[in-house]
């Protein structure tokens, strides 16, 4: 087997999830010693990419080719044994035990069963060492380091096993900038070494200094393989990213015109550590965008207004206080959230689409706790019909119901009784094209209704088609306002990845 | 390329419905569906989403078919009652003498239900039941008469639950450790109270030990208030909004919070429910045994939790119904019976429970994974 062929080579890889196409014929090369960077905007199919690599998932189609031979990766074990280690981005050590145990965590040094302890800790310290690492004592327990130290366990225990392959899931996410620039030494001594390293960062920067080719994903197709990573324009890759096959479909926005009254105002909410000093406004009718990175506080910014986090500042329904009580104030005053995880955070799995629909209205269709079946069955029927909810049985359990679907039934949710305020999270994610535009033309009905809408997407050029305005938060503050006709997609972006954007 | 696209948005909806419709484009369609490429993707993914849904018609047979399959198990020990023991089995004093030992962990079996569907555990039932029954026959309750008593025992028994959902909802602390630590303390504190010894219902107050002497219809009084428990008990699960969040507070209590339900609060309700229910299991095993005692109550909770899981109730919480865990129930005190009357061993009794608690389970796991 010559040195020069790749290492690994991915080849039409398909992966297909209940109502998504997340991965529709890609390729991916990596060759021995260097670093290739995966690139993509939320939802492009990186993530589902790396955990067929690691084998957490199976492909539907498509070949792996690891060092000359087609290998099936049937389960993590299998990967790892083939010289594939993955350092997730939630950093998956056990806490309770030590360094030592957890870099040898499902390969324990043992003799009959027992642990040698002992050879254990002599072995960490050697790839401590190696990692430049060797203050770390093998025996202190993992839930006491700080997050980098957690990393360099983590890289520690991937060199453990025979690595041929490193892939890092955003390894610097979690990491101050000297730490990242030690991160980098290691990569590079890996590489050296003749590693293969498949780097995922949605940091521009760090891709150009430590990065030598580019693979972008988009829309779970590449658009480009093999860039070279120091020399192609940054504008060529953020076009690569965001240039669409499919344009997305966004309902007509009513003329420019002043906002009805308002709904929301937010007066210097702050969460100490995740956003700081945020303040805006929603009025009625008003579709307000969020445009942001994941981790820039976008997210706990609506779980705050929405008092399902605490928080100090001021949160104005209406022109009256909330008073800081949870969910169950805010909901009785108005709000309703379509949470970013939908199966995690909104839906009950096991009930029918009715019984998810109805979940957060019921008191409207009770009297003394009695449910009035027959009320609440004609008004979620009558839901199911206006939202066009496929296919229209109430009495089906929502599991089986496609991504589009489901988001309609946590939409829904919020239809019964009266809204004030729409507080959508991703309210696209997972969901396939046609769907969306018609959950677009839904919010944007609910808006002309008069109901205040606050969005969150990853995906900026969703926030400037539905948005009337867009806050631009980075870093847990709020960096820019416009209104969404007077942005571009390049123009945000920018704003969103500023410091990374060369 | 953001811009909005009136007439497509208003367009695609309708385009895709029509390829929608017959699961195909057919080809006096095919132009507008290449016009739409969006539409066209979304009637392909649906089509797709759709083709389980031929499924379920088959597979909601089988969840009910889980109630089948314990009715078929009870069914099947009253043939082997009828063959073993023609002469002792079918007759009516065996009938009430099944009812009136199932009645007692039935009504505690009812609760239980509530919390283990609400994603918690119960293990402190059997004590609860112990303490408010020798609560309610301490000379002092007892001069107050019959009518004290059984509030009193209810009254304990709710109080109870209610400290063990405070633990855990407030107290932020595990259900199992948290009832783990009232289980071990009810039990001392009930024989703290009776000096560890027997205390007799006095002749005053005959009126507690007359349900279970009187009959109405041939059944004594103490089956009646079983049958009303698990009526109130599915009327509560099935017909109201306390039940239907008990189901969310199980099966996602993170949707159930963002929805807008007050998970801790209803987590304290349902402990003080299964509480609740002990006080008025206490009443019953009053009536049977015309005692308060201490010792009265051991190891209910395992028989509770048994007959819960036995009749499908996910331990996990968010799925299960009172019917399932009354068959299960029934199921088991209809073993105990069989082996007495067959005059087998206790211990192998204890045996063929554990075996059927595997088996059900193993059922029921099969049923699951053929769903999902």
């Amino acid at each position: 087997m010559s040195a020069d062929a790749p290492l690994l080579l991915m080849r039409g890889i398909v992966k297909q999830f209940p109502g998504v196409r997340a991965l529709d014929g890609v390729d991916l090369e990596v060759r021995r010693g260097e670093v290739h960077c995966l690139l993509g905007q939320n939802g492009a199919g990186k993530s589902t990419l790396i955990k067929i690599l690691s084998g957490a998932h199976q492909p539907d189609e498509g070949a792996i080719v690891f060092d000359g031979d087609e290998v099936r990766l049937a389960s993590p074990t299998a990967a790892i044994r083939q010289g594939i280690s993955t350092i997730y981005q939630e950093l998956d050590l056990v806490d309770g035990l030590s360094v030592a145990e957890n870099i040898f965590l499902g390969h324990e040094r043992a003799r009959f069963g027992f642990v040698r302890s002992a050879e254990a800790n002599r072995a960490t310290r050697e790839l401590l060492a190696r990692l430049g690492h060797p203050e770390i004592r093998p025996s202190v327990e993992v839930g006491r380091l700080s997050p980098a130290a957690k990393q360099v366990v983590s890289m520690a225990r991937a060199l453990s096993h025979d690595t041929r392959l490193i892939i890092m899931d955003e390894p610097s996410a979690a990491l101050a900038h000297d730490e990242v620039a030690n991160l980098f030494r290691i990569v590079r001594e890996l590489t050296a070494e003749g590693v293969a390293v498949v780097y995922i960062s949605h940091r521009l920067e760090e891709i150009r200094e430590i990065g030598d080719r580019v693979t972008v994903l988009k829309d779970g197709r590449a658009a480009a393989v093999g860039l070279p990573a120091k020399s192609t324009p940054t504008s060529e890759i953020v076009s690569l990213m965001t240039g669409r096959n499919v344009e997305y479909v966004f309902p007509p926005r009513r003329p420019r015109r002043e906002s009805g009254p308002e709904v929301l105002r937010v007066e210097g909410l702050t969460v100490p550590g995740v956003f700081a000093d945020v303040s805006f406004t929603v009025g009625a009718g008003e579709i307000v965008g969020l445009a942001g990175l994941v981790g820039s506080g976008r997210s706990e910014i609506i779980e705050a207004v929405y008092g399902a986090r605490r928080a100090s500042g001021a949160v104005i329904l209406e022109g009256r206080p909330v008073r800081r009580g949870g969910t169950a104030t805010t909901v009785r005053l108005g709000m309703g959230l379509a949470p970013e995880e939908r199966k995690a955070q909104a839906l009950l799995l096991d009930q029918s689409v009715a019984h998810n629909i109805t979940l957060a209205g019921l008191g409207g269709y009770s009297r003394l706790g009695w449910i009035d079946r027959r009320g609440e069955g004609a008004r979620a029927r009558d839901l199911i019909e206006t939202l066009d909810i496929r296919p229209g049985d109430p009495d089906r359990p929502i599991r089986t119901l496609s991504g589009g679907n489901q988001q309609k039934a946590v939409l829904a949710r919020w239809l019964v009784g009266t809204r004030r305020l729409l507080l959508l999270d991703e309210p696209t994610r997972g969901v396939d094209v046609g769907a969306r535009a018609e959950l677009y033309a839904v919010i944007r009905k609910l808006a002309d209704e008069g109901i205040g809408v606050l969005l969150v997407s990853s995906e900026v050029p969703e926030v400037l088609g539905l948005a009337d305005r867009v806050l631009v938060v980075r870093e847990g503050r709020i960096i820019h306002r416009a209104d969404a006709r007077d942005l571009d997609e390049g123009r945000v972006l920018d704003m969103i990845m500023e410091g990374s954007a060369l | 390329m953001t811009e909005s696209r009136g007439p497509q948005a208003e367009k695609a909806p309708q385009a895709e419905k029509a390829p929608q419709a017959e699961n195909a484009p057919s080809p006096g369609n095919a132009p507008e569906a290449e016009k739409a490429p969006p539409a066209d993707e979304h009637a392909r993914v649906e089509a797709q989403a759709r083709k389980p849904v031929a499924r379920p018609g088959p597979l909601a047979r089988l969840g009910e078919a889980r109630h089948l399959g314990l009715l078929a198990a009870l069914a099947l020990l009253v043939v082997v009652g009828l063959v073993t023991r023609p002469e002792n089995f079918a007759t009516a004093s065996n009938l009430v003498s099944i009812l009136s030992l199932a009645a007692t962990i039935g009504v505690i079996t009812v609760g239980m239900t509530f919390v283990i569907i609400g994603g918690g555990i119960d293990l402190s039932v059997g004590s609860i039941m112990a303490l408010a029954s020798v609560w309610a026959t301490t000379l002092a309750t007892q001069s107050y008469g019959p009518f004290v008593m059984i509030v009193c025992a209810v009254l304990v028994g709710a109080g109870a639950g209610l400290v063990n959902g405070l633990l855990i909802s407030y107290g932020r602390m595990v259900p199992f450790i948290a009832t783990l630590a009232m289980f071990v303390a009810a039990r001392g504190l009930a024989e703290r109270m009776s000096d560890r010894k027997t205390q007799l219902v006095q002749q005053d107050n005959q009126m507690i030990v007359e349900l279970s002497t009187t009959r109405v219809l041939g059944l004594p009084l103490l089956v009646f208030v079983f049958a009303l428990v698990v009526a109130a008990g599915w009327v509560l699960l099935n017909r109201t909004t306390f039940g239907r969040r008990t189901y969310a507070v199980g099966g996602n209590p993170e949707a159930a919070r963002l929805a807008g339900i007050d998970v801790r609060r209803h987590t304290v309700l349902l402990y003080a429910l299964s509480g609740l229910c002990c006080g008025i299991a206490a009443v019953l095993i009053m009536a049977r045994t015309t005692t308060g005692s201490s010792t009265h109550g051991q190891l209910y909770e395992l028989d509770a939790i048994a007959a819960v899981i036995i009749g499908g109730t996910l331990l996990a919480g968010g799925r299960g119904t009172i019917m399932g865990s009354i068959l299960g129930l029934l199921i088991f005190t209809l073993i105990t019976n069989l082996f007495i009357l067959n005059g087998l061993n206790t211990s192998d009794q204890l045996i063929a429970k554990g075996l059927i608690i595997v088996v059900a389970v193993l059922l029921q796991r099969r049923g699951l994974e053929s769903r999902t």
